[in-house]
């Protein structure tokens, strides 16, 4: 009956903490922390050889950008900090000015009353020799203009800045200001 | 001598339990474990992301599919030369590849799942536009619409 008495003999845990250090390192060194985030777009549907729909010249925005990264608008020479306002001036047209884009009154579903939507597009023209980066910038800039328009059509009509609203509301913003942006094929531009 | 030895005698320094060690150790798996993300490609060029302060954060890992545009790194020059390639999985590839790596990984996802894939390009900010705008071309031809220019964040100073 001596022998019943005996528990089970403990399992040594002193090497527990190797096997998890060992576990660990090979987490460390096999993963990544970072989370990538980009400009986000979303592009066209392939159409072989279709005709470029006509546009009204004053509801295009054009900017270009040649093969030394130079900028312009609309044909003119333009500085990199000029984009975000021209645009959000050729979008919202405040003293409805000819040369500037139309706008149309419509009634939105989540949206109170009738609102102004402009039928202005932005064309992003770029050389097969600009940078990428140069590229890049120009996104970045059209995109914050979308942004910020977004952001001060939400703030006049339900007090909050875009991010705070809900889903519903976004996307009734989204169809009032849409990011018009259309990538022509890039061109030899001079 | 001292007041604290109440025998009069040196005692050996305690030694600290380390029986929580492994609790320690345990817990720092699992942050790491949780808050990161395997990787999954070896990249074969090097490159430069362009700065951007309007990105957006991709949601899920999974549902990406990468495309790396850039220099060869250093021990591939002597073969790939200097000029930007393109990188598919873990390999070199040309324009002509693009549309069956995203068909392959297409169908490597959920059906539920297809609609909702991003094709994030990775791309060095001195690479040309002309072979961007051949990935983007390819594409659109292979139907995958959505994507995003990866970019670094930039730290702006608030104007207003």
């Amino acid at each position: 009956m001596a022998r019943k008495r005996k528990s089970t003999p403990e399992i040594n845990g002193s090497s527990m903490a190797d096997v998890a250090f060992i576990l660990l390192v090979f987490f460390i060194v096999s993963t990544t922390m970072d989370v990538d985030s980009g400009i986000y777009r979303v592009l066209p549907h392939w159409v072989e050889d279709v005709e470029a729909p006509k546009i009204n010249k004053r509801n295009t925005f054009v900017v270009s950008i040649n093969k030394n990264n130079d900028l312009g608008i609309n044909g003119e020479y333009a500085y990199i900090t000029d984009i975000k306002d021209r645009l959000k001036e050729f979008i919202l047209n405040p003293r409805d000015d000819q040369h500037l884009s139309e706008k149309e009154f419509k009634e939105v579903e989540g949206i109170p009353g009738t609102v102004a939507m402009s039928k202005g597009i932005v064309s992003l023209q770029n050389d097969r020799g600009t940078d990428y980066g140069a590229y890049m910038e120009v996104q970045n800039e059209l995109v914050k203009g979308f942004n910020e328009l977004r952001d001060e059509f939400s703030m006049a009509t339900f007090g909050m800045r875009f991010d705070k609203l809900d889903e519903a509301k976004q996307e009734a913003v989204r169809k009032v200001i849409p990011t018009a942006i259309s990538e022509a094929e890039p061109e030899e531009i001079k | 001598m001292s007041r604290f030895d109440r025998k009069g005698k040196t005692k050996g320094v305690p030694s600290i339990s380390t029986s929580s060690l492994p609790d320690i150790v345990f817990t720092l798996l699992f942050f790491f474990m949780v808050s990161t993300t395997l990787r999954e490609t070896t990249v074969n060029v090097s490159y430069r992301l362009p700065e951007a302060t309007e990105t957006v954060k991709l949601e899920k890992k999974s549902l990406v599919t990468n495309i790396y545009v850039g220099a060869p790194r250093m021990e591939y020059q002597a073969r790939y030369g200097t000029d930007s390639k393109i990188q598919l999985d873990d390999k070199f590839a040309s324009l002509g590849d693009i549309r069956g790596f995203i068909a392959g990984e297409w169908e490597k996802r959920d059906e539920a799942d297809r609609p909702k894939m991003t094709v994030s390009i990775k791309a060095d900010e001195k690479t040309k536009m002309g072979i961007i705008t051949d990935i983007k071309t390819e594409l659109r031809k292979a139907e995958a619409l959505k994507v995003s220019y990866i970019a670094r964040k930039k730290v702006v100073d608030t104007k207003y």
